[in-house]
């Protein structure tokens, strides 16, 4: 048994940094322009089916397309932004671009199934099958690279957000827009740009879903999404690092109840969700922590 | 005090936006589209030479997607050979078809539609129990006969209406001919230990507990035995226990493709290979399968089913020459869903030609006669519930990147099965 609970606390890591990956984008996009993205299940989705492309049509590595796929979901964000978001004005605004992304999703899933069709697809490379043993247990390589790639994605966030002056930018739009505006930023361009960086780190989650998972289609976002705005909502809203930690948290737990009950480990899942708002409504790492930064 | 309350202001503002992203958490979890699309026109027409339509609601998106579009395909491809023959009574047939998007809410809502707005003139099923259920509800009391293809678990049955007709094998049956073969085996050779994880669905959980309730008595200590929830991206957690559990023989109940991928993926990187494993669903989805796990991998894997490409069915043959003439490519590409959906289309034509008429009161009451109809699946005879008492059951299996038929042992059909699965990649 003791076996068992260190196989499922290393998988319950690593899964985390999968999540991780998927999330980062989704937290980032609601910190600075308050809008909860609910197509990022299906935009993980379409990282996955670029990832896919280019691996069977062109034969480019999962993690090197990654150069191509990261550039390309960030001008289809920045398209995005400009046609759907940009246009949403006014007190309703928040709510509106439920309903916007929604049907963002809903496009963006109607293209996929025309052009890919129903059936599931998996990602595949050497690594995606292969495990190295420690301590009398496997640990699966795809799994250490993309934990790996999560920790170097939020750091390379954060050093974005902290170190460079597009980063302050997007601080200060993210303290008080009216007052980044006087002071001369464009909050537009911000806003525009933080959307493509979100959507473009999906690149890289969708290229680790659909390495993990036993295969995907176009209707695969739906199961993402709940799980996702979960781990942002407990992570705190806006808070890259908080995303990570809560990944890495749920995904744990789930995988310890999983080894007594495998149906009530999705329920735990969203308890724990429940349990830390009450506790911390604001979440683990709240955003107005992360705003004081 | 302006500070205070701007704070204040920014709070409230931050926990509503808080609210309302759980609110779209809990939202996206029970999401659903409701869009539709038809094929053919909505006509009725009751006059002789008026086309004849037909109405099902089949899961062209959502979770069953893959099958429901393979559904589609096989619906048409039966209207297609239908008319191309002078159609039913000298009436040609049309298809309005729905989407369901994989609900079933919104799969009663779309049969609602198809008998009370497009008053369709027959109804034929949707895909899976889990849909087939609530479907069968609705066309029952509107009194129109209700044949399907893929709504043979025990929960569609225990509803007993008497307008349920599935022309597929039962599902609770489905791995007999495997457990028949698994206590043939001599004492020595049989698993000693064996594994039984089912997904939370109709279609596979009374199969697999079926096979575990045969297989304890006979010594095969259950070793592990859990249901898991479909409701998630990966299957890697209930995978690893199962490895860890190094179960002789495997027992998946499984829905589709992904399911049995992720086990597999999760048990080569565990470097665990169970002598014997067998899923409910997925190794039957031809290249689907083998493109998601690969076709060494597939080697040796299992799974049970009422018909393959290979059948000597004559009307078998017949179907899949046509459809590889019409379609193109390998005969083994034919998914199982296209038989299942067109044997639906044999049954119904079969029984209205003879009645000469199209009235859902007579059609069931001639479905229920104890008739014997002939289609691409084998016979088809129903008892009082609409189960299938003749449906023949198979368990196939790949090798060497073939999908050839294994038991029942001494089948005229059958190949020697591969026992033990040879290793991963091997």
């Amino acid at each position: 048994m003791a076996h068992q609970i260190y196989e499922a606390i290393v998988d319950g890591i690593l899964g985390g940094g999968v999540y991780a990956l998927m999330a980062a984008g989704l937290t980032l996009i609601f910190g600075v322009l308050d809008i909860i993205n609910v197509a990022q299940g299906i935009l993980v989705v379409v990282g996955g089916y670029l990832s896919y492309v280019l691996s069977v049509h062109l034969h480019i590595d999962l993690f090197l397309g990654l150069l191509i796929t990261i550039p390309a979901m960030f001008v289809l964000g920045l398209v995005i932004h400009t046609t759907v978001i940009r246009p949403l004005r006014g007190a309703e605004r928040t709510s509106m671009s439920l309903l916007a992304c929604f049907a963002v999703a809903i496009i963006l899933e109607g293209a996929l199934y025309w052009i890919f069709g129903a059936n599931n697809i998996t990602l595949k490379a050497s690594y995606v099958d292969a495990s190295f043993k420690v301590a009398g247990f496997y640990i699966s390589d795809i799994y250490v690279y993309c934990f790996i790639l999560a920790v170097v994605l939020v750091a390379a966030i954060y050093g974005l957000l902290y170190r460079t002056t597009f980063g302050r930018g997007v601080r200060a739009t993210m303290q008080d827009p009216i007052a980044a505006r006087l002071i001369g930023i464009d909050v537009n361009r911000v806003a525009a740009l933080t959307f493509g960086i979100g959507v473009a780190v999906t690149a890289a989650g969708g290229m680790a879903y659909g390495a993990t998972s036993g295969g995907f289609n176009p209707n695969s976002g739906y199961d993402l999404i709940s799980r996702l705005l979960a781990i942002v909502i407990l992570g705190g809203l806006g808070s890259i690092g908080g995303a990570l930690a809560a990944a890495v948290f749920m995904i744990t737990v789930e995988s310890l109840v999983d080894i007594w009950s495998p149906n009530w480990a999705i329920v735990v899942f969203y308890a724990a969700l429940v349990i830390v708002l009450t506790v911390r409504p604001a979440g683990l790492f709240g955003r107005q922590a992360v705003r004081a930064q | 005090m302006r500070p205070v309350r701007s704070r204040r202001h920014k709070n409230a503002r931050f926990l509503s936006l808080t609210a309302t992203a759980a609110a779209a958490a809990v939202l996206a979890a029970g999401c659903s589209s409701s869009s539709s699309s038809a094929t053919g026109s909505s006509s009725t027409g009751s006059g002789s030479k008026s086309p004849l339509v037909i109405g099902a609601s089949l899961s062209l998106t959502g979770d069953f997607s893959a099958d429901g579009q393979a559904y589609e395909k096989g619906y048409e491809f039966w209207a297609d050979q239908v008319n191309a023959q002078g159609g039913i009574l000298g009436r040609k047939v049309e298809l309005k078809i729905l989407n369901d998007n994989s609900s079933p809410t919104q799969v009663a809502t779309n049969y609602q539609t198809l008998i009370n707005a497009d008053h369709v003139a027959l109804t034929f099923g949707p895909f899976s129990s889990l849909l087939t259920a609530p479907a069968a509800a609705v066309a029952h009391r509107y009194g129109y006969a209700f044949v399907e293809g893929a709504g043979g678990a025990t929960s569609v049955f225990a509803q007993k209406l008497n307008n349920v007709f599935d022309v597929s094998l039962p599902v609770a049956n489905e791995l007999d001919p495997f457990t028949t073969w698994i206590a043939s085996l001599p004492a020595s050779q049989r698993p000693t230990t064996a594994a039984y994880p089912m997904a939370n669905d109709p279609f596979a959980t009374p199969q697999v507990q079926r096979a575990q309730s045969i297989l304890q008595p006979l010594g095969v200590k259950t070793v592990y035995s859990n249901i898991f929830p479909e409701e998630v991206a990966d299957y890697k957690a209930p995978a690893d226990d199962v490895a860890a559990s190094k179960a002789q023989a495997v027992v998946l109940g499984s829905t589709d493709v992904p399911t049995v991928s992720s086990f597999m993926t999760a048990f080569e990187q565990q470097h665990y290979n169970p002598k014997i494993f067998i899923a409910a669903a997925g190794p039957d989805q031809g290249s689907a399968f083998t493109s998601a796990v690969g076709v060494k991998n597939a080697d040796g894997m299992m799974v049970p089913d009422a018909w393959y490409p290979g059948s000597s069915n004559s009307l078998s043959k017949a179907m899949v020459q046509a459809y590889v003439a019409k379609y193109g490519g390998p005969a083994s590409a034919i998914n199982a869903d296209i038989a299942e959906a067109y044997s639906v289309g044999e049954v119904v034509d079969q029984a209205v030609t003879h009645l000469g008429a199209v009235d859902n009161t007579k059609l069931i009451s001639y479905l229920h006669s104890g008739v014997t109809f002939q289609t691409v699946q084998g016979p088809v005879r129903f008892n009082s519930l609409g189960e299938n008492l003749v449906a023949t059951a198979y368990i196939f299996q790949w090798q060497n990147g073939n999908f050839v038929q294994v038991l029942p042992a001494g089948d005229p059909g059958s190949v020697k099965i591969l026992y033990p699965k040879p290793s991963w990649g091997s």
